[in-house]
């Protein structure tokens, strides 16, 4: 059937069973190709994408549950921010210039998780971000300098 | 700023931040076939027949078994024993062993035409034990399911356990552990005419090139590997990607397209290599006073179905048996034996881990049998320069046991980062684990390798680093780059490190056993400064500015270019057959101390601190250097605390993220990580590998710091609390 969504502030109509996998949908049909897949099952969190602003693991969404929604990927999540221009949030340039990306499959995930939570806590404690990553898997890091960053964007005020 | 020494960005930072970076799976090739595999449900079995459904439409599938195959059916690596695929009348040797191929223009009708392939099979009595495999009432492997023994002796210990006044003995065991990259293995491939093209999460394009030319009969030309942006690796991308290449380029060539093959979650969990289950009995003798005077170990590794690269995980794992201690009177046996688990392969520390947790526990016990402080009998028994090693070799340079130690026991002075956990019934313990790590290859390897870095002169005027050392999230691109700019006086931004694939870089060796900045990253230096000198010759004998590099590069005729091939440090004796000499040309050092708070309820262990000194060398990016010790750091941890790979008649239980635990950032403490830097003469800037090492230690210091909580004997791997649970209640394994 027709589906019509709603991604980084575009309309897209896309022709999709109501029960394919929104992140295959996303991946597949529309090319947004930023938004990964590490288990299918909820537990990684690579996959995690804003519906109406709230973090989400996208692999467990049906396409049809979200129409009408808000989608940000993160190929969005810059412009959605006000940082269009600069093609990244100062939380993703934190997470580059601390490190807090390795093989980076998990990134995308972790900077739109981490950007949801400084949205709403400013200036979340450092047992405040573990506890809002805690769905972000990532293998390489140790979580550290992920945390570092995302701490030091919040003093920055910036985000 | 200095190019070496500082933390520029990652190059790759932005485009994996941003989304923009192309694992394999996000490259769409128009018309790919989606590729499925058909696996083994028994451990051991004759195949008997491949059976289709002669009910389900066949027409828009493509199906590849061994028949298919016109060369060699084999993965070449190190022993050529292992199928591309189980052939009719030959040996399935363990679950999900890769029997059949299909390929459909839709992943749901891959998935539905692989269950309608049916096997028929005759069930052989199969091993799964270490000690089963030992009896060798059943043989899976000549004589005695003995892979490979190394043996390695020093002194006598005859005469170092009669001298001895104590003399301690135990049992050590560790399991298997799930690399668990959150990029699964995937590859694509196409043929063109008598060519064929590989992308892919690989660690080390060459070993797919060479798998690929053996199992085709093909020259070098005509198989061209790349690399894609790559997902974590951790060692599982190291042998297995050339099991999946073989089986995506099989599909590709009888069905005449392009084809995508990526494992799902538990087909990757299921089939892929993981770290080897070992068992260590380990006998030490010393006297009242804390000097060590014998070792004796002999560890065995479950290496699974199949020889891969066992031999050379059992390798390192006798070399670094002995630890960074010095002890006059060594023996070191290790064997590698054949069960019918999948087989077991790379994974960071790769040996090294099994034997670091052997003797850390045995230390522990030793310090505490003669009362003294764990940091004081380290001490008194570690290496200092000119110390020979239990394979002879003489600590000529970048020792640095005293400083790791040193460096722990400052901040140790300092209160900790993490809040203290809260309960009533909380026991705490403190754990120390001292260890070394070999960088490069043992021995000959590097020797043998003889690993080559290009630097090229860009239209542009930039460097080009040409190597097949792939940036699997190690940064190897922005430390590359870093060595090339510092070699040729320039900024980093005006270098630029190629994509690695097989038609476009040397063999630099593979992005293995912490090599690649400690060996390549020399080689690329020295290439870049030779390069530099090319481009100043050109430009003097041409009358241009040596400054302009764009003129240079565009009235060259020819790209100028500088090729290095790497030679290990003069003085390196190895003698494979007695296993005696330089086992490596130089280590790293290392010291981490854990504090656990064990709750007595629920036997939940949190770590309260962990503190990990390691000496590297020289870090050329600080931190780079950082990222690797926190990252290798919580995989050990895991390891210790929470990592368990469930088998059950050869099976992997837990396939999925949901039942096979890997930390979360919850878990994860505060990590204290210090780089300490005792350079090393033949090491870029004095760098030594910090891939690996990391790993090593942890484990130890956990079990350590849970035996003192507890007062339990915990010589075993992973510490669930299900395992404290019968350690407490007195039962063995």
């Amino acid at each position: 059937m027709k589906i019509e969504l709603q991604v980084n502030g575009e309309t897209r109509v896309v022709e999709a069973s109501p029960i394919a996998r929104l992140l295959d949908v996303l991946r597949e049909e529309i090319h947004l190709t930023g938004t990964k897949e590490g288990c299918g099952e909820g537990e990684c969190g690579a996959c995690t994408i804003l519906i109406d602003g709230e973090p989400v693991n996208s692999c467990l969404v049906p396409v049809a549950q979200v129409q009408g929604c808000e989608l940000t990927t993160i190929e969005g999540l810059a412009a959605s921010c006000g940082y269009a221009e600069a093609g990244a949030t100062p939380l993703q340039t934190a997470i580059v210039e601390w490190g807090g990306t390795q093989c980076g499959i998990c990134t995308p995930g972790i900077a739109v998780c981490a950007q949801a939570l400084l949205r709403d806590e400013p200036a979340p404690s450092r047992a405040r971000i573990r506890e809002a990553l805690a769905g972000n898997l990532c293998r390489c890091t140790g979580y550290q300098l992920i945390v570092d960053a995302v701490a030091a964007a919040a003093e920055g005020g910036q985000s | 700023m200095p190019q070496v020494g500082t933390s520029p960005p990652r190059v790759d930072g932005l485009a994996k931040v941003t989304g923009a970076a192309l694992y394999v799976d996000d490259i769409q090739p128009p018309g790919v076939l989606f590729g499925r595999t058909v696996r083994s449900t028994v451990p051991y079995a004759r195949l008997d027949a491949i059976e289709l459904d002669p009910d389900f439409d066949w027409s828009q599938v493509t199906v590849v078994t061994a028949a298919d195959l016109t060369g060699p059916n084999v993965i070449a690596l190190i022993v050529d024993d292992q199928p591309a695929l189980v052939p009719v009348g030959g040996t399935i040797r363990h679950v999900d062993e890769a029997v059949a191929l299909v390929a459909a223009p839709s992943k749901p009708l891959a998935e539905e035409a692989r269950k309608h392939v049916r096997l028929v099979t005759s069930p052989l009595e199969p091993v799964f034990s270490i000690e089963d495999a030992l009896e060798a009432k059943v043989l899976l492997h000549g004589e005695d399911n003995v892979f490979k023994r190394f043996e390695i002796n020093k002194g006598d210990i005859a005469v170092g356990f009669a001298e001895a006044e104590i003399v301690i003995e135990g049992t050590y065991r560790t399991g298997a552990q799930e690399q668990m990259y959150i990029e699964p293995q995937g590859v694509i491939a196409s043929w063109e005419g008598e060519t064929v093209r590989l992308i892919g999460s690989i660690q080390c394009p060459y070993y797919v090139h060479k798998a690929l030319k053996a199992l085709y009969v093909l020259a070098d030309e005509q198989v061209i590997v790349t690399q894609a942006v790559t997902g974590g690796g951790f060692g599982g991308k190291e042998e297995y990607p050339s099991m999946i290449s073989a089986h995506a380029t099989l599909l590709a060539r009888k069905a005449g397209q392009t084809v995508k093959l990526v494992y799902e979650r538990d087909e990757d969990v299921a089939a892929t290599t993981k770290r080897h289950p070992s068992r260590t009995i380990h006998r030490l003798g010393f006297m009242k006073d804390g000097t060590l005077l014998a070792a004796e170990v002999d560890v065995v590794i479950d290496a699974g179905a199949y020889a891969t690269l066992s031999e050379v995980v059992l390798s390192r794992a006798v070399l670094h048996a002995g630890g960074p201690y010095k002890i006059p009177h060594v023996k070191i046996v290790g064997r590698a034996v054949a069960t019918n688990h999948p087989p077991h392969g790379a994974f960071r520390g790769f040996g090294a881990p099994q034997t670091t947790f052997a003797y850390e526990r045995q230390i522990a016990k030793a310090a505490q049998a003669v009362g003294q402080d764990p940091f004081v009998f380290r001490r008194h028994n570690m290496y200092h320069l000119g110390d020979v090693t239990a394979t002879g070799q003489v600590l000529r340079e970048s020792v640095a046991t005293e400083e790791v130690l040193d460096a722990v026991e400052a901040a140790l002075a300092k209160e900790g980062p993490n809040p203290r956990a809260e309960g009533d019934s909380l026991k705490r313990g403190r754990g120390v684990a001292f260890y070394n790590h070999g960088a490069g290859f043992t021995g000959s390897g590097e020797e043998r390798l003889k690993g080559q870095a290009t630097l090229a002169l860009l239209d542009d005027g930039r460097f080009c680093v040409r190597s097949s050392s792939t940036d699997i999230g190690q940064g190897a691109q922005t430390t590359f780059g870093q060595i090339a700019a510092a070699a040729a006086g320039i900024s980093p931004d005006q270098i630029v490190v190629a994509q690695p694939s097989t038609d476009n870089v040397p063999d630099s060796g593979p992005t293995v056993a912490s090599r690649t900045c400690m060996v390549v990253g020399h080689v690329v230096g020295q290439a870049a400064a030779q390069l530099m000198e090319q481009v100043q010759a050109y430009a003097k004998a041409n009358d241009l500015d040596p400054s302009d590099r764009v003129a240079v590069a565009a009235h060259s005729p020819s790209e100028l270019q500088a090729t290095v091939t790497y030679r290990p440090p003069p003085g390196i004796v190895w003698d494979d057959q007695t296993y005696s000499g330089d086992a490596y040309p130089v280590f790293g050092w290392a010291c981490c101390v854990v504090d656990v708070a064990v709750d007595t309820d629920t036997l939940e262990v949190t770590i309260e601190r962990c503190v990990h000194a390691v000496d590297v060398g020289k870090a050329i990016n600080p931190r780079i250097v950082q990222g690797q010790i926190e990252g290798g750091t919580l995989q050990a941890l895991g390891w210790a605390l929470w990592e368990s790979v469930l088998y059950e008649n050869g099976r992997v239980l837990n396939q999925r993220m949901t039942n096979s635990i890997i930390p979360t950032s919850i878990e994860a403490p505060e990590l204290e990580a210090i780089l300490v830097e005792v350079p090393y003469s033949h090491g870029p800037h004095g760098a030594k590998g910090v891939g690996e090492i990391p790993m090593d230690g942890p484990a130890a210091a956990v079990a350590n710091a849970i035996e003192q909580a507890l007062g339990i004997a915990t010589d075993e791997l992973p510490l669930l609390p299900e395992t404290l649970d019968r350690l407490t209640r007195g039962g063995g394994k």
